[in-house]
């Protein structure tokens, strides 16, 4: 692929603009020399946005008029549900990318993000739980919000499996990535269903231009949002360091194997 | 057009394909997956005699009236084109109050009114705190 684009200057004025950090990225060794820099910056300043966060939502901010208390666990919820959403997008655009560029890197990062995205929904699916029980009155119910959320979490179950068994019959990983773009169907679906459908959960609070959260209960929702972003990213990388070492370390056994 | 560029074309045709799809299947499920029946529902649709549904609405302003028995309460839920009676005995939740939404399970009956047997509340997507909800929503927290 690279050969014909420096073989063909009409093909590299046409190749060159289609994200060329990506294809820098992707080689291994720039992109783990990246890594190894970026992993503990993103884990720290993470770790320290979250605390900020943690602390002002348990202290600093005012009780909801309606719910008490109660309303603190936003903090957590919303985070998590982002993030269990946004790792099905990053699973999407990395299989996309492995399917077009073949890039391996981008294989590696969506099993990577494959764990981390599930927990999120775990986290998002129990805090939600116990948020419902003192306001709605329940633990669950099967509304379209609720029900879709579980959905997600057991298709991030069957990724991973997916991926496992793929790489234990030495597929080539077109088959996961094929799964990783099917269940993009989930997130509209997560999305609208609460607008769409009669559901027991509230429309979405939180728009691209406004939000109907108060600005002195919202602002520590900022500093939580992306320090469980930073932390989701700081993990990808460390689990995707893990993986090529991994990798890396097979293939000297193998080499030593044949000596 | 390269295989690369044909692959990218498929991939992204089959992403908008299969988010398509899901939104379609949505707007399709619009009925099936409604978690509750409004008030208003039910009068374009007729009641659902005889099996166990769940109604919604916003609890009207006023309407909630307790029995002399202590558990018994009644009230009306509406959704701003139609209204419900609803008679509920049993514990109601924190955040069952007057204009706040609420889910019951239990039956219709045949004069229209709703039996339940179980009460959900639903708050909505607004979070403020109680200064600016003023005095109408008197809270309860755990400062003193």
């Amino acid at each position: 692929m690279r050969k014909d684009m420096v073989t063909s200057p009409a093909k590299l004025r046409m190749a060159a603009p289609t994200v060329p950090t990506l294809h820098a990225l992707a080689n291994p060794t720039r992109f783990l020399r990246l890594a190894r820099v970026c992993t503990p910056a993103l884990l720290w300043s993470g770790v320290v946005l979250l605390a900020i966060g943690c602390w002002a939502g348990l202290t600093q901010t005012p009780p909801d008029y309606l719910q008490g208390d109660s309303v603190r666990i936003l903090y957590i919820h919303v985070p998590a549900a982002w993030l269990g959403m946004g790792g099905w997008s990053g699973i999407a655009i990395s299989s996309i990318a492995f399917l077009v560029w073949r890039h391996p890197l981008s294989q590696i990062a969506a099993r990577a993000i494959a764990l981390p995205g599930a927990v999120f929904a775990a986290v998002c699916l129990v805090t939600g739980s116990i948020w419902g029980r003192p306001t709605w009155g329940t633990w669950w119910q099967w509304d379209g919000r609720l029900t879709s959320m579980l959905l997600l979490f057991f298709v991030y179950g069957g990724y991973i499996a997916l991926a496992r068994a793929d790489s234990e019959r030495g597929g080539d990983g077109r088959i996961p990535a094929l799964y990783g773009i099917a269940g993009t169907a989930l997130l509209p679906i997560i999305r609208y269903s609460v607008v769409w459908w009669n559901t027991l959960h509230q429309g979405p609070s939180i728009g691209l231009t406004r939000s109907s959260i108060a600005g002195s209960i919202l602002w520590p929702l900022g500093f939580t949002m992306a320090g469980f972003t930073l932390l989701f990213a700081a993990i990808v990388l460390m689990r995707m360091r893990t993986a090529l070492a991994r990798t890396k370390a097979e293939a000297r056994l193998r080499r030593m194997a044949r000596a | 057009m390269t295989a690369k560029h044909q692959r990218l074309t498929l991939a992204l045709l089959a992403v908008a394909a299969v988010v398509a799809a899901a939104l379609l299947a949505m707007s399709a499920l619009k009925d099936q997956a409604s978690f509750f029946y409004a008030p208003s529902d039910v009068a374009k649709q007729g009641l659902p005699l005889g099996r166990a549904v769940r109604l919604g609405g916003m609890v009207q302003a006023g309407s909630i009236r307790r029995a002399a028995d202590g558990v018994t309460v009644h009230f009306v839920v509406g959704d701003g084109i139609a209204t419900t009676p609803v008679t509920f005995a049993g514990i109601v939740p924190d955040l069952f109050r007057e204009r706040s939404g609420v889910v019951a399970e239990g039956q219709f009956n045949r004069d229209g009114s709703f039996t339940a047997t179980n009460l959900l509340a639903k708050h909505d997507e607004k979070y403020m705190p109680p200064e600016m909800a003023g005095k109408m929503h008197e809270t309860r927290t755990l400062e003193p």
